[in-house]
Parts: structure tokens; C-alpha cells; sequence
């Protein structure tokens, strides 16, 4: 076979950050598709425009998703990647590994894909990339022997997500790798089976800093907080200011202006009814300030990219639930919130735009929600109110 | 037939002992290095994590390679952050060093802890996506490449600087929310095969997904017909049927946001606002969009005050100020249209000249 040159992706190999162009060459020193890849690349390198198809529908038995059709628009010059699908796979909750289960994924995947993955994709799988049709059930069937299942695609509960939360954070309020993997479970059928409208999210970070944005990137973001006030170390506060720590500046900091540093008596104090649980003391601090006791989570709901209406930043939903396993209370909102929205969106109509169309006060009454002044930025500034039937008098 | 619906791996079964016995007991942590995070727990145990850049896209020498690093230095455990970054997990302090000086010598890069610029969320691009108008993968290479002093903390920055690129206005990452967003975007009205149309386009599903009207029904061909004069190249009549083309190798290209954040900590969630409307395509290495980042990087570290993220520092200088400091244009782009727009327009006669 002619070695055909990459003379612009050669350009990606330089530098010092790791290159992806290498390791689809490394990829192509074994697999021909990985081999069929890097060149149509150059191509879209040259002309500027890709070169896979609208996509086309594969499966595998017993699932609705997981796997994703990908077809190039050049299988004449391309004939490695005539089928070149996607496999998603659910990653360990925290993306947590061992060299062990690393290897045998790699195995089954070199045996039947391209030897080339996402680690990880944006919602958060193991993105498996490029096989054929004939090889996806093989190649599942192997994955599910080694103890990894697929993840979801189309219009399903897509695979969930978390921070690293309580295996590795002081900040975490709640065990968010624990809620995953209890929801994931719990939720496989909605997850491979889709029979929603589009795609529903549910992402859960430990904390306020929110290191998986949940708040941005999910229908449902679960965000660790707590309800009592926050835990001051005065003698660790006293270290850090005898380190030349800038405290004014922390002081200043505070969004509420919740804390005052006393200089003479060496004493930070906190106010408890003014502090929002921002984090950011807590950030600056670790030693000294911490969390507080009565811990759980706010959820938010409706954040998402901009298709269709507008990006979204999830809106408070329940200012505090309390979250412990099996998450019951929590399982049931999630069970109001998607029958309400199956019942009522339009095609690829996410919950929030769904929210905008038929009104918050009406979700919150469907789904069973008391209107609360933390979901607001600020009341209504028009006349124009709805009344029922009901809140009317009857005249005459 | 294989078992289905067992869900993923147990992450009780991939963590190192001394998370199982610290879980949810950790009191504090530390930056003793860049690139390295030492966790300390109540009871006094200590656990090191070592964070190495990677390219998100990888092989499986790369995963190979990894795992075999694990395994000397940290009995095979590792982790994936949620910026794509590998993570070694550390539980004998005295492997630490050796641990790091195989990473130095492997050109492995160590860093984007804290006060950096970590690795970027991106997209799939041309590598594997129907829908992409530029390479995430390409343009994150091409940024990373010039910021790594950046990542590995040689240069120090105010507070952390997140960035994102997504190859269209799906924006499969978290562009609507990062200090700095590379997003590519479309210029030109979609163009419609009519004679495949007539035979595979669902026109009612089609004309139903424009958010702004723009599409009808074209009873005379059975296709549809578009109004170029309400599109707004969102895209999303491509996804649902296939006779319809967006890409246009001339005109597609990217455009720049900056001020975006997740994180509640002092100010709320803020969305990413247009900074740069359109630079062109220009593989294999994007030099306009590089300059422009580092660009918005070197004016936001030069100003901006500690602990002050891009969009905070924004809010407090003002965007009239933004654009001079920056040096940026202000068009007509910039101002919005769609369904917040008028949230953003401004009520008050605070401004600054």
C-alpha cells in the first residue's frame, strides 16, 4: 500500500502539549481504520470541511442507544471507515481506574475497534471511536464480560456524571459518586431505552464550585450544600494570618460581607444568616474553614447548550433536600419532572425551554412544587397575573 | 445472549485503600507542587495526586502507558479528571518523586492544578462528527501548545482561567459557561437538495424544529423552503434532515466568548459573552484564534485583581472597558437578538467612557 503523507497534521505533532495526531498514528501502526481516519483527516485539514454522514441507525440487542452510526461520505477512499461507529460506554463514577480494567478494555477494543478512544466524552462515557457494524456486537458483548455496559444516546436519560466528591474532596457535602451510580442503576431502563422527547441530563457536583457543571450542562443539577453555618478553625485562621495570609482581602471578598475579622482579639467570625455557601473562603482556607453539618444538596433544573431556545443555566428547583441513599424523595422529583415533560414537549424541546413555553408557576403546580422566593431573582415587575377559575369570585 | 443493564464498573472496586478508609473523612488539601495536590484526611492520612495533561483523544499505547505508570508508582490506581486530565493517585509518599521524574523524562505534562490554565473541554470536531465546523481537537492542540507554560504553573495567573471549544453551536462542552470559549459557527443560509427531500425530508418535523419560523413547506417540489432573512444558521434543521447542508469550507469559521464560569464561589453562574464574532478557519494550527487567547489571557492576567475569574473581572471594569483594554471592535454582532436579548441591554446611566 502507497504511504500517503499528512503534511498539515505533521504540523500537530510539534509542540509541547500531548498530541492527538500521535496517537492516531500510534493507533494506525496496527488498525486500518485509525489508518483510513488520520487520512481522511488531512483532507478535511486541506478543504476545510468534515467528512461524516448525517447519521444512520445501529444497535445492539437489548438496547435502544449506546451506540452511535457513523458513516464517512468517502467509502470509495476510504473504505476502513465506510463504518466507523461510536460505542458509549458508561465510565466508573469519578472516572476512577485500575490499570487492570484499563488493560482489559483496551484489549476487547483492539480486538473488534480502532484502538482509539475519548477519554473522556462531554457527558461523560468512555467514548469508544470507530468500528463496523459486523464488529458492534461482538465487541459489546466482550465489553459487558469485563464488566463495562453502554451509556445513553438519543432521546434517554444520558449517562450520568459527578465531581470526584467525598473519595478525594474535603469540600463535598454529598457523596455525589455514590448518588450516581445508585441513579444510574436505578435508572438503566431509561437510560437504554429511549422514549423521551430529546435528552435528559442529570449531572451531581459535591459542592457549590460546582467541578462537573452541573449547573450548566444538565436538566437536572444536583449541587451539594448545607443548612446550618459553615465551621471556623480560629487557630488554624491565626496560622494563616501569622503566614502573612491576606485576610482583608477575604473579608472583602465575602459576597454577603458575612465574615469580620476582629484584628486585636485574632477572631474571623461568620454570620450564618447572611452567608449564601459560596465556597469562596472555604476555597481560600482549607485548613481553616470548612463546610458545615447539616449537609445535602439544592437542585436545579433546565441548564443546557444553546439548541434549540438559548443556553440555559439551571434555576433553583429545591432550595435543600436532604440526600441520603436510596435517594427516594430524590428518584421521585426526577420521575415528576420527565413524566411532566415527556407528557407535554414538543421534539427535541429540552425541560427548560419546555419550563419557558408553559410557565413556571404552572411546572411547579404540575409537578407538585411550592413557588419559593429562592427560585426567583426577583418577583414579577408586570400587572399582567394569571388567576384560576377558582381564586375569582363569581359576579352575578 | 450478554447480560444487559448492569450499569458500570463499581467504582468501590477500582478506588485505592486509602480513599475506601478516608472516604468522606478528608480535611484539607494542599498544592505542594504544580501539578500536584497532596489531600490530607482526619485522620492524619496523606494521599498525593499527580495530574498530567492529555489529549482527550488517545490509544490504546496510550491507555497501555498510563496503566503501567499506575502500576509502579501507585498500585494501579489512577483517575480521569472532568477536564480531561489522568490523575495518579498516590498512596506511598515515597514514590512521589520517582513518580514525577518519570513523568519529566517521558514528557509527560504536570500541571493544571489551582492557580493555571487547565486542560480544555472540547468537542470531536472533523475526527469524528457529522456536524462539526472546525477541529476541537486542532484549535485545542494549537491553544494548548502556546499556554503549556500556563498549565505547568512556569506562568501564574490571578485566579483559574477555564477554556472551552466546541466545533458548533451544539457546543457539546461548557462554552456557554468558561472564561474563554472557542465556538465555530456558520455565516451562510443552508442549502436544500429538493429531489432528496421530496424523498427522505419529514417536512413537518423539519419545519417544527426552527426556532425562528424561518422554515415552510414547498408543496411544488415536496421539500421545504427556507427564509434566509429569519435564519440564523443555528443548524438544527440539518439534524433533522439529512437534504439539508450547512457547511461552507469559505464562510464557516469560529468566534471567541469570553466570562463564563460554573462555580458559585463570591458571584453567581455567568454566561460567556461574544467577544470576537468570526475569524476564519485556518488548519492545521488556527494561528489568528491562538493569538487571540492569549491575547484575552495576557489582558485579563495584566488587570485583573486575585481571585478574580475573567467574567468577574469584567463585571467589575465594565465591558465598555473590556473593549478598550482589549483593543476589540464593538458591532453590531455583539449586540443580542435572540430570547434573552433584551435582558441584556442596559438600564442605568452607569458607564464609564
Amino acid at each position: 500500500m502507497d504511504e500517503k503523507k499528512t503534511p498539515l497534521l505533521d504540523e500537530l505533532e510539534k509542540g509541547p502539549w500531548p498530541s492527538f495526531i500521535t496517537e492516531i498514528k500510534k493507533a494506525a501502526e496496527t488498525n486500518a481504520g485509525a489508518k483510513d481516519l488520520l487520512h481522511m483527516l488531512e483532507k478535511s485539514y486541506e478543504e476545510k470541511i468534515g467528512h461524516w454522514k448525517h447519521g444512520g441507525i445501529v444497535g445492539v440487542k437489548g438496547y435502544g442507544g449506546g451506540v452511535v452510526g457513523r458513516y464517512c461520505d468517502l467509502p470509495e477512499d476510504f473504505p476502513n471507515i465506510k463504518e466507523f461507529h461510536t460505542v458509549r460506554l458508561n465510565q466508573p463514577a469519578g472516572f476512577f481506574y485500575t490499570a487492570d480494567k484499563l488493560r482489559q478494555l483496551a484489549d476487547v477494543w483492539d480486538k473488534y475497534g480502532s484502538g482509539l478512544y475519548n477519554m473522556h466524552g462531554s457527558t461523560g462515557d468512555a467514548i469508544l471511536l470507530g468500528t463496523t457494524t459486523e464488529n458492534l456486537q461482538p465487541c459489546v458483548d466482550e465489553l459487558s464480560e469485563i464488566g463495562f455496559d453502554l451509556g445513553g444516546s438519543g432521546g434517554a436519560m444520558r449517562t450520568l456524571s459527578c465531581c470526584v466528591g467525598q473519595a478525594r474532596c474535603e469540600k463535598a457535602c454529598i457523596d455525589s459518586m455514590d448518588i450516581i451510580r445508585d441513579l444510574t442503576i436505578h435508572y438503566q431502563n431509561e437510560i437504554h431505552r429511549p422514549a423521551w422527547p430529546y435528552k435528559f441530563k442529570i449531572k451531581v457536583s459535591a459542592c457549590a464550585n460546582d467541578c462537573c457543571a452541573a449547573s450548566a450542562r444538565s436538566d437536572l443539577a444536583v449541587i451539594g450544600t448545607w443548612r446550618d453555618t459553615l465551621k471556623i478553625d480560629m487557630d488554624a485562621v491565626r496560622e494563616y494570618v501569622a503566614n502573612g495570609f491576606k485576610i482583608d482581602q477575604l473579608i472583602r471578598k465575602c459576597p454577603t460581607e458575612a465574615l469580620v475579622w476582629d484584628q486585636e482579639k485574632q477572631e474571623l467570625n461568620v454570620c450564618g444568616e447572611d452567608c449564601t455557601r459560596c465556597m469562596h473562603c472555604i476555597n481560600m482556607m482549607p485548613k481553616a474553614i470548612s463546610i458545615g453539618s447539616e449537609r445535602g444538596a439544592t437542585l436545579l433544573v433546565g441548564g443546557k447548550a444553546p439548541v434549540v431556545k438559548g443556553a440555559m443555566i439551571g434555576w433553583v428547583l429545591v432550595p435543600f433536600i436532604k440526600m441520603e441513599a436510596p435517594y427516594t424523595e430524590l428518584k421521585d422529583i426526577i420521575e415528576k419532572l420527565t413524566d411532566w415533560w415527556a407528557d407535554h414537549a414538543k421534539n427535541r424541546e429540552r425541560i427548560s425551554e419546555l419550563i419557558g413555553r408553559m410557565g413556571l408557576a404552572n411546572f411547579l403546580a404540575a409537578v407538585g412544587l411550592k413557588p419559593l422566593p429562592q427560585m426567583v431573582n426577583a418577583p414579577r415587575s408586570n400587572p399582567y397575573i394569571s388567576w384560576t377559575a377558582e381564586e375569582v369570585e363569581k359576579n352575578g | 445472549m450478554a447480560k444487559t443493564d448492569f450499569g458500570p464498573p463499581d467504582f468501590r472496586e477500582l478506588i485505592p485503600p486509602v480513599i475506601k478508609e478516608n472516604y468522606g473523612n478528608w480535611k484539607y488539601h494542599t498544592v505542594p507542587r504544580p501539578g500536584v495536590l497532596k489531600h490530607v484526611s482526619h485522620t492524619g492520612a496523606v494521599m498525593h495526586s499527580v495530574r498530567i495533561a492529555s489529549p482527550r483523544l488517545v490509544s490504546s499505547q496510550f491507555i497501555r502507558n498510563i496503566s503501567d505508570i499506575a502500576e509502579t508508582y501507585c498500585d494501579g490506581f489512577l483517575r480521569f479528571t472532568t477536564r480531561n486530565n489522568v490523575e495518579f493517585l498516590v498512596s506511598d509518599e515515597s514514590k512521589l518523586q520517582p513518580l514525577i521524574d518519570e513523568l519529566d523524562a517521558k514528557d509527560y505534562l504536570i500541571g493544571g492544578v489551582g492557580l493555571s490554565i487547565s486542560n480544555v473541554v472540547h468537542t470531536q470536531g472533523w475526527i469524528h462528527c457529522k456536524s462539526a465546523v472546525t477541529d476541537a481537537s486542532g484549535i485545542t492542540k494549537s491553544i494548548m501548545d502556546d499556554l503549556a507554560d500556563y498549565f505547568t504553573g512556569k506562568i501564574k495567573v490571578p485566579s483559574r482561567l477555564r477554556i472551552a471549544v466546541a466545533c458548533c453551536v451544539n457546543m457539546c462542552g461548557a462554552c456557554h459557561c468558561s472564561d474563554i470559549s472557542i465556538v465555530g459557527i456558520h455565516r451562510s443560509i443552508p442549502v436544500i437538495n429538493h429531489e432528496l427531500a421530496s424523498k427522505i425530508c419529514e417536512v413537518p418535523t423539519t419545519v417544527a424544529s426552527c426556532p425562528t419560523g424561518a422554515i415552510r413547506p414547498n408543496p411544488k417540489e415536496k421539500s421545504i423552503l427556507i427564509n434566509g432573512e429569519k435564519c440564523m444558521m443555528c443548524g438544527n434543521c440539518t439534524a433533522v434532515c439529512p437534504a439539508i447542508k450547512i457547511m461552507d469550507p469559505v464562510n464557516d469559521g469560529v468566534s471567541i466568548w469570553v466570562g463564563g464560569k460554573v462555580s458559585n464561589a463570591r458571584t453567581a453562574p455567568m454566561f460567556s459573552r461574544l467577544a470576537i464574532p468570526f475569524i476564519p478557519n485556518n488548519p492545521p494550527r488556527w494561528p489568528e484564534v491562538t493569538d487571540a487567547v492569549r491575547h484575552l489571557v495576557e489582558v485579563w492576567a495584566a488587570n485583573a485583581r486575585d481571585e478574580e475569574r475573567m467574567g468577574e473581572w469584567i463585571g467589575r471594569i465594565g465591558w465598555e472597558r473590556f473593549f478598550k483594554l482589549t483593543d476589540l471592535p464593538f458591532t453590531d454582532k455583539h449586540i443580542d437578538d435572540f430570547t434573552h436579548a433584551t435582558t441584556t441591554f442596559r438600564s442605568t446611566t452607569q458607564f464609564k467612557f
